[in-house]
């Protein structure tokens, strides 16, 4: 039985670096995937993580890093949606909704006029956590840092933030410049990531693990910590799975993310469900 | 700064405000003293919360001058307390009562502060004054709406703020809970605390020491019990009605028979 669990790390080398890098791609996903499923960002998350493709396409086509691509394709992303926010009476998920189509149109309409970017397009959007490199993983675990610190150091504001932007501004807390870093720590964690998980899996990564925990967390710091090690443990059993039943790494690791939470939302329900029954009993027995 | 102590707790010259280009009220022209209180009194759309706003520095005056305790709105963070009327996001938040009201001394804490006894003593006299000792570590999701207001209420006692800004604070609290609150805006402006207090309520607002009533213009403005008067709430509400004894009694305009009180 522990061969089976542990077998697959032990003897290969691209195993443990992808379940490695895994649980980098998890503990960032889980701090800023807390904020993101708090403050109601998952749309902008989905936005900034599919914006980043016709960066990537463009990089790749001009020989450049695909990480430069991907940060440019998100900012631009960040920028268009402030642009249009500000400039019409449109809300921010429409302005969301109307670039993300835009920008993933251009990214598969940039990678279907050059017919080398067929095998190039899958590991954009399901990354190559088998393949995963050194220097890759090193820039995986600088961001991880980077945002652990950032979090720290804006954890007050970031927290007002989500109770309410007014309570932020008049705490001395601008909420435009904290809420502009949240963004940037998005995007951030999607750049990096694509390699890993790809741009299509980094959102399930983001989401996923967050709303697991928020399930049964009753403090922020709780739900980060629970939502890192929920991703976590999504990568070992998306990793397993993906041993022994063949199937891809990215989207067995997104697939793992899923089900752990549908297993914990049945679960928490089963306990609520036992809790008020005990006490409706025990309210029977005292009456 | 012993000068900048002295300040009033708020003083406008021919301010207009409003969202973008249009003005909602122009020509405000207020004053008021340490340790006194103020109720903007209104009906939806009158104004009220966007005068709120702007003297909490959330919205820009269009025109005219405005400044909250000798400074422009906020630049003192940690000693103007302000509490808004919606928490939309607030109610999925894995968050205790608790840790809403001692997000309360943020202000006063910054980035980099540590929580200190002073912090400690600022929370529980906060739980105290609202009486939340029992559900103070409930979660929030947990609570009622007049319980979470009473959270929200206690989060701006615990900033012990110099001047306290409210928005229908309130709104949906029992018999007791108001009562509680009254007291406490009572013995805060004993210590000098100024309150801004933007209410429906014709009773809260006559117990404050002035009222500005609003209508997208101003109706009167001055002491509580000289510009409450049944003409002046009858323009503020568009009813009919007289003032008795802190008591408004409020008939239909059409009938003439009573209507109700508050």
């Amino acid at each position: 039985m522990l061969d089976f669990l542990v077998g697959p790390f032990a003897g290969n080398s691209f195993m443990a670096n992808a379940l490695l890098a895994g649980i980098l791609v998890s503990v960032c996903c889980g701090i800023v995937g807390t904020f993101v499923v708090l403050r109601g960002l998952a749309f902008m998350g989905d936005a900034l993580a599919h914006g980043a493709l016709p960066g990537i396409a463009i990089a790749l086509l001009l020989g450049l890093p695909g990480i430069l691509g991907a940060a440019a394709g998100a900012l631009a992303m960040v920028l268009g949606i402030g642009l249009i926010t500000r400039r019409s009476n449109l809300g921010s998920d429409t302005a969301i909704g109307l670039l993300f189509v835009g920008m993933l149109a251009l990214g598969v309409a940039i990678v279907s006029r050059s017919r080398s970017f067929s095998g190039d397009l899958v590991r954009i959007l399901f990354g190559e956590i088998l393949g995963i490199a050194p220097a890759e993983m090193a820039l995986q675990f600088g961001a991880t840092l980077a945002i652990g610190i950032a979090t720290a150091v804006c954890y007050r504001p970031f927290l007002l933030l989500c109770f309410s932007p007014e309570q932020a501004e008049t705490s001395g807390f601008p909420a435009r410049v904290f809420h502009g870093i949240m963004l940037g720590m998005i995007a951030l964690t999607v750049v990096v990531s694509f390699k890993t998980v790809g741009t299509m899996l980094v959102f399930g990564m983001l989401l996923a693990p967050a709303a697991s925990a928020a399930l049964f967390s009753r403090k922020v710091g709780t739900m980060m910590a629970a939502a890192s090690l929920i991703g976590s443990l999504s990568t070992y059993l998306g990793l397993l799975a993906s041993y022994y039943l063949d199937i891809a790494a990215g989207a067995s690791i997104a697939l793992a993310a899923s089900a752990v939470f549908f297993v914990l939302l049945a679960l928490t329900r089963l306990f609520r469900a036992s809790r008020s029954r005990g006490s409706a009993s025990e309210e029977a027995a005292h009456a | 700064m012993p000068e900048d102590r002295a300040a009033s707790a708020l003083e406008t010259g021919s301010l207009s405000i409003g969202y973008g280009s249009e003005a909602i009220v122009s020509s405000l022209n207020l004053s008021l003293e340490r340790g006194m209180s103020l109720a903007l009194v209104g009906a939806n759309g009158s104004g009220k919360t966007t005068l709120l706003k702007t003297i909490a520095g959330l919205l820009a005056p269009l025109s005219g001058s405005i400044m909250v305790l000798g400074s422009p709105p906020l630049a003192l963070p940690e000693r103007v307390a302000y509490m808004g009327q919606f928490h939309p996001t607030s109610f999925m938040l894995p968050l205790r009562a608790i840790d809403v009201i001692r997000m309360g001394r943020f202000a006063a804490l910054g980035l980099f502060g540590k929580a200190g006894s002073v912090d400690e003593e600022a929370v529980e006299e906060a739980i105290e004054v609202m009486s939340l000792g029992p559900i103070a570590k409930q979660p929030l999701n947990a609570l009622s709406g007049g319980q979470r207001q009473r959270v929200f209420l206690a989060q701006a006692v615990a900033r012990r703020a110099e001047l306290l800004l409210l928005d229908e604070p309130a709104a949906g609290m029992d018999a007791s809970s108001r009562l509680g609150y009254r007291r406490y805006i009572e013995a805060a402006a004993a210590r000098g605390v100024s309150s801004i207090i933007a209410t429906h309520d014709i009773e809260e607002a006559a117990a404050c020491d002035q009222a500005l009533l609003l209508a997208r213009k101003v109706v009167a403005y001055g002491s509580g019990r000289e510009v409450l008067t049944a003409s002046a709430v009858s323009e503020t509400f568009g009813l009919v009605g007289r003032y008795e004894d802190g008591k408004l009694v409020v008939m239909e305009p059409d009938h003439g028979h009573c209507g109700g009180e508050d």
